[in-house]
């Protein structure tokens, strides 16, 4: 009977219901579009990390993110490495923002990620067009589809200049995208150089492989004590620097959480308030269900299935919604990501914010006097 | 009367309001109900009927003296301890119905049996028994806005029946009806009490219910002022015949 009285009363006031579904769906949509932008730049931020073959890097001090390596290092570093036990091979990378000279005039910012695929270290993936053998050609670059128009090309085949040097498109790439929104250009390790005019074989990081078995927590100490004017980071550690540059210090990811929880507040007080009102309608009730000796657990709990049921009802039309947005960004620049995971705790919140409104519903119904029965 | 008291009150007093506004509604009442009667609490406005009416159904708790129903005391309960003592005790019918406008008359006697915790099936059950008792089993699906007062006041004495109350109290139970209903509301009272042997208590104005009551008792400024047993009560009205008033209407 619960929830039978829980559905009479909900749908009674179809206005009301619909003030409330409103307010959870604006909600939900608000969160899901925040959240799932967060995890779309979060997964720009850190595809190069996560593509990259190596379970250790080495970077200049201080390097900031991916893209900010800093200064260069030397082929010291590299022989240092490669001489301490547990590593199997030390994979130089280039990777600098350059810039893209397109071939109508105009220029943009990239990144150049240079790398050899021999080396197994950071190749291009997702290639739709072109091979990994193409871009080895001697003008070699891979791009993605995405920033055709930003980089002023159509396709394969198409010439442009990045900094010193002319490069032709190979391969075309799908679904790298970059949080800075300058694009990635893959291409060899030694045209890299040459573009971005890298003296003798300095690289922006190494990128260690490890052998089997190797602990690598050691292994990064080991590394750090030898390469002294380096820092010598773990995958995680990378990636967690990277996202802390590009999402903390730019406050771009405090943006996005600021506007999910703005979402929940909004969303919270619209069903608080038509909960409130709705309870308050029907007091008169309630007290009648007090005199006839409900408990107030019973009272609640119909006040927690209304509020129950409008989280369903509210999360799948918000849900619908906000899947209908994720699919139309997915060729912009920010795609907008929605995993199981989100989805699952975006209903957790949902029936949490729910929950959350309920109270003053439930404060009123605490105080109710079931001796009203006898005044109406 | 051998039948056994299971509602007592003893020297009830109550106080209402707070300060320089604070009132003696009750001033010392005492009264028991027996199993098998229909008792009439007859008043002015203001006597406190009312008041004693939520204290007998543990709604409130008197200032001082002591409520006993059966063997339980409501002295130092608190008002989920109340709550329970009013599910396993006590029935009301009340002067407006205060029927779910949003459940059917099924559903509604359901809702009181569902928070006395029985199960799905056997809420269904009783309540069905409970309304065919009262006459109502071809309303089961109906909804209050669909029924006529009399009609909504009998889905409100099923509700009150249908959980086997030790006493069922009725608070002006004929004051929104007309001759014929309340007739027919108070004759079912009378029924309840002497063929299902409950303790029937109805506060009341109306000088109609007076044929069908086995004790009147009478209260004014807060004190019982007189009693009157009326041991041929009902010989001269005619049993309520709910199947008959159906056949009417249709």
């Amino acid at each position: 009977m619960i929830l039978t009285l829980a559905i009479r009363n909900l749908f009674h006031d179809r206005i009301r219901l619909i003030v409330t579904l409103v307010g959870i769906l604006f909600s939900i949509v608000l969160v899901a579009v925040q959240l799932g932008l967060y995890l779309g730049a979060r997964k720009m931020i850190i595809d190069m990390i996560e593509n990259a073959n190596g379970e250790i890097w080495i970077t200049a001090y201080g390097a900031k993110s991916f893209e900010e390596g800093g200064i260069l290092l030397t082929p010291r570093e590299r022989h240092a490495a490669l001489a301490t036990p547990g590593v199997k091979a030390a994979v130089p990378l280039i990777v600098s923002f350059a810039e893209w000279r397109k071939p109508g005039g105009g220029s943009t910012n990239t990144v150049v990620v240079g790398s050899d695929a021999e080396d197994n270290g950071l190749r291009a993936w997702n290639i739709v067009e072109g091979s990994q053998k193409d871009i080895e050609a001697p003008d070699g670059v891979a791009v993605d589809r995405s920033y055709l128009s930003d980089l002023g090309i159509t396709g394969i085949g198409d010439i442009a200049q990045i900094e010193r040097g002319r490069v032709r498109v190979r391969a075309i790439t799908e679904g790298i995208r970059s949080f800075t929104m300058a694009p990635y250009i893959f291409t060899t390790l030694n045209r890299a150089r040459e573009l971005l005019g890298v003296p003798g074989e300095n690289a922006s990081y190494y990128l260690v492989q490890v052998e089997p078995g190797t602990d690598i927590e050691r292994l990064r100490q080991d590394l750090a004590s030898r390469l002294p004017n380096t820092e010598v980071l773990t995958k995680a550690e990378f990636r967690d620097r990277s996202l802390d540059q590009w999402l903390f210090s730019t406050g771009a990811g405090v943006a996005l959480i600021g506007g999910a929880i703005l979402g929940l507040l909004v969303g919270t007080v619209i069903v608080a308030q038509t909960l409130y009102s709705s309870t308050k309608d029907h007091l008169n009730e309630f007290a009648t269900l007090r005199a006839l000796g409900s408990s107030s657990g019973y009272i609640h709990k119909v006040i927690l299935a209304q509020a129950g049921m409008s989280a369903v009802i509210g999360y799948v039309l918000g849900m619908a919604i906000a899947l209908t947005v994720v699919v139309l960004s997915t060729h912009t620049a920010l795609p907008i990501i929605m995993t199981p995971g989100l989805a699952v705790a975006l209903f957790l919140l949902t029936l949490f914010m729910c929950a959350v409104s309920a109270i003053s519903a439930i404060m009123k119904v605490t105080k109710i006097d079931p001796a009203m029965v006898f005044s109406r | 009367m051998n039948n056994p008291v299971v509602l007592e009150a003893v020297d009830i007093v109550k106080e209402l309001g707070e300060g320089a506004g604070r009132v003696r509604a009750l001033k010392g009442v005492s009264l028991s109900l027996r199993t098998g009667e229909l008792t009439l609490l007859m008043g002015p406005s203001g006597s406190g009927k009312t008041t004693l009416l939520s204290i007998l159904g543990c709604i409130l708790t008197p200032t001082s003296g002591t409520v006993r129903i059966k063997d339980e005391t409501t002295n130092g309960l608190t008002p989920e301890q109340l709550a329970d003592l009013r599910r396993r005790h006590i029935g009301f019918v009340f002067q407006s119905y205060n029927l779910f406008p949003t459940l059917t008359a099924l559903e509604n006697v359901r809702l009181a049996l569902d928070v006395r915790g029985m199960s799905h099936a056997e809420t269904i059950e009783r309540a069905e028994a409970a309304l065919k008792a009262v006459g109502l089993s071809h309303k089961l699906r109906s909804y209050p806005r669909n029924m006529s007062g009399g009609e909504q006041q009998r889905v409100a004495v099923a509700r009150a029946l249908a959980g086997a109350p030790t006493v069922i109290l009725a608070d002006e139970p004929t004051a929104a009806l007309d001759s014929e209903n309340g007739h027919a509301v108070m004759a079912l009272l009378a029924q309840i009490a002497r063929d299902r042997n409950h303790a029937v208590l109805a506060v009341t104005h109306d000088p109609r219910t007076h044929a069908y009551a086995d004790r009147i008792i009478r209260i004014e400024d807060g004190r019982i002022v007189g009693e009157e047993r009326r041991p041929e009560a009902g010989k001269n009205v005619k049993k309520y015949d709910l199947t008959r008033r159906r056949k009417a209407n249709a």
